[in-house]
């Protein structure tokens, strides 16, 4: 999205001046700006916490332990993984939410938000009522496949992808909502079927909403700990990510789990930083 | 733009809190219990493998001593001990192996020395029926059997490393569980056929697992130490509730949860 296109509407009107931007930030109102310092000391104090517990010292030969790699590629791979996965069914869902009418739209939209809601660990449980080995298609799976989900990659990619995906949703449908809908309509008359006024006109607009949304989703993957050890398990290199090996690293030694948080936080910032600047400079 | 920036911000402080989320709202559960610090209020700290004994022994204590309230914060022994190191206002700590009572008592936050008040050991949890017709630890390497063991960060993974090294078994588990309940309910959700867990949680699920003794479990047992915390608001009710557990009525309770005398 270019920023001509974000300000399209509305910013075009004769007669009247576009405002300079520099002026909405003159002055900030005391009665914003004092709770908003204080929900960002909320949010980043706890990270300092574990800046300055960090065994600094003996930081580079913990970073260099075997299985510290192998943790953090797993992680990294299966939050992609998931996320594609809930792009490419989160977004059709939300899209169906936010432009189809149907009956029991409101029931759907609220259904759509139970994994937010749910703990993580009955959500694995959950999962594995579902599609573990006596589970309803998991069962299946097993008797027709041979498949088995639970302990494998693969259930690790679906433990973090049904945590994540209400975030992708969520953000695409506002998004969605948000959107101009005089565009799709132009679209319409000029004799667009639907599905291309989809991937041309809708797509298009609001994906700082999608990109927004997979951001959310992937940040929510890669933390994931309650449903990916209750239904893949714990076992390095097939279903250990780095939030599990955090927590038992923990029950065994404070320092080597503050490290694993620290590498966590650090390359999942990074990423997250990298993508951000990528799409405001690109064109 | 300023929607996309909006939301790019909202994305990253979602991130920080998420990222932390993860592991506190999953593990450990429930900090400390209120304890008013008034007489009658005594907050026990103890491993999850008592839960279903010290809940009986609690309601026994209360019962034998009105006007007294026990409250439980069960989790596994390695978190308690964090919490309690972190200022954690418990009067008792019950861990399930001696070296998590070690981590709280070279901090200093023991009142005297540890006394061992059970001892616990393993069995093979197999599902109702024992379908794969597991005898000993050997069956467990046979293919097609799937086996859950408690991460060796965690006390019955160590008793587990234990007992197969004693036992010469080489053994793949396709998972190694954060504590021994979770290790106990793989099996009892059928998703594996076997798992080493204690002989006490194999008892109090026996309505859908079987508990199979092997004679190499004898080389790894686990103690129980039990101690007053130095910084107990409680010290008083704290050492009557040791006595109780360690009195006839509550070794009868134990014993019969499948714990062994020390």
């Amino acid at each position: 999205m270019t920023l001509d296109s974000d300000e399209a509407p509305g910013a075009v009107r004769p007669g009247q001046v576009a405002p300079p931007r520099r002026a909405r930030h003159r002055r900030v109102p005391v009665a914003l700006l004092l709770p908003a310092a204080l929900g960002l000391a909320f949010l980043v104090l706890p990270l300092a916490g574990l800046l300055v517990r960090a065994p600094w010292s003996t930081l580079p030969q913990r970073l260099t332990e075997p299985g510290v790699l192998t943790a953090l590629r797993l992680s990294l791979q299966t939050a992609t993984l998931a996320t594609l996965l809930c792009l490419a069914l989160g977004v059709p869902l939300a899209w169906l939410l936010a432009r189809v009418e149907f009956p029991g739209r409101r029931l759907v939209r609220a259904l759509v938000t139970v994994p937010l809601v749910l703990p993580p660990v009955v959500g694995g449980i959950a999962l594995l009522l579902v599609f573990g080995r006596r589970g309803l298609l998991g069962m299946w799976l097993d008797r027709a496949f041979g498949i088995t989900l639970p302990f494998t990659t693969t259930g690790v990619v679906i433990a973090e992808a049904f945590v994540a995906m209400p975030f992708l949703i969520i953000a695409v449908e506002g998004a969605l909502r948000g959107a101009d809908t005089r565009f799709e309509e132009a679209a319409a008359t000029l004799g667009a079927r639907r599905w291309t006024t989809f991937t041309h006109v809708t797509l298009p607009l609001v994906a700082p909403g999608i990109a927004a949304g997979a951001v959310l989703c992937w940040a929510r993957a890669l933390g994931e700990f309650g449903a990916t050890i209750t239904f893949a398990g714990n076992f390095p290199g097939r279903t250990q990510t780095m939030p599990l090996a955090v927590y038992l690293a923990l029950e065994t030694d404070l320092d080597s789990a503050i490290v694993l948080s620290l590498i966590l936080l650090t390359v999942s910032v990074a990423i997250l930083a990298a993508l951000r600047d990528k799409w405001i400079t690109s064109p | 733009m300023k929607i996309r920036n909006t939301l790019a911000a909202f994305a990253m402080s979602g991130l920080l809190l998420l990222t932390g989320c993860g592991d506190s709202s999953d593990g450990g559960t429930a900090g400390a219990p209120a304890s008013g610090g008034s007489g009658g209020a005594i907050s026990v700290f103890a491993a999850s493998s008592l839960t279903e004994s010290f809940t009986t022994i609690g309601k026994d204590f209360e019962t034998a001593n009105p006007g007294t309230k026990v409250t439980f914060n069960f989790a596994g022994s390695s978190a308690l001990a964090t919490q309690i190191n972190q200022g954690a206002p418990a009067d008792v700590f019950a861990s399930a192996s001696p070296s998590n009572m070690k981590v709280v008592t070279d901090a200093g936050n023991g009142d005297g020395t540890a006394t061992t008040f059970v001892k616990n050991q393993l069995v093979i949890a197999v599902p109702k029926g024992n379908p794969k017709g597991i005898k000993g630890l050997a069956d467990l390497t046979r293919s097609g059997v799937k086996v859950a063991l408690c991460a060796e960060q965690v006390p019955c993974g160590a008793a587990a490393i234990k007992a197969l090294a004693a036992a010469n078994v080489k053994l793949t588990p396709v998972t190694l569980e954060q504590d021994v309940k979770s290790a106990l309910s793989k099996v009892k959700l059928g998703e594996v056929d076997a798992a080493l867990v204690y002989r006490t949680d194999a008892k109090a699920s026996a309505a859908d697992v079987e508990g199979i003794e092997f004679p190499e479990s004898a080389g790894a047992i686990n103690d129980y130490p039990i101690i007053v915390l130095k910084n107990a608001p409680n010290k008083a009710g704290a050492q009557a509730f040791i006595a109780y557990v360690q009195s006839d009525k509550g070794k009868a309770v134990l014993t019969a949860a499948g714990f062994q005398a020390p």
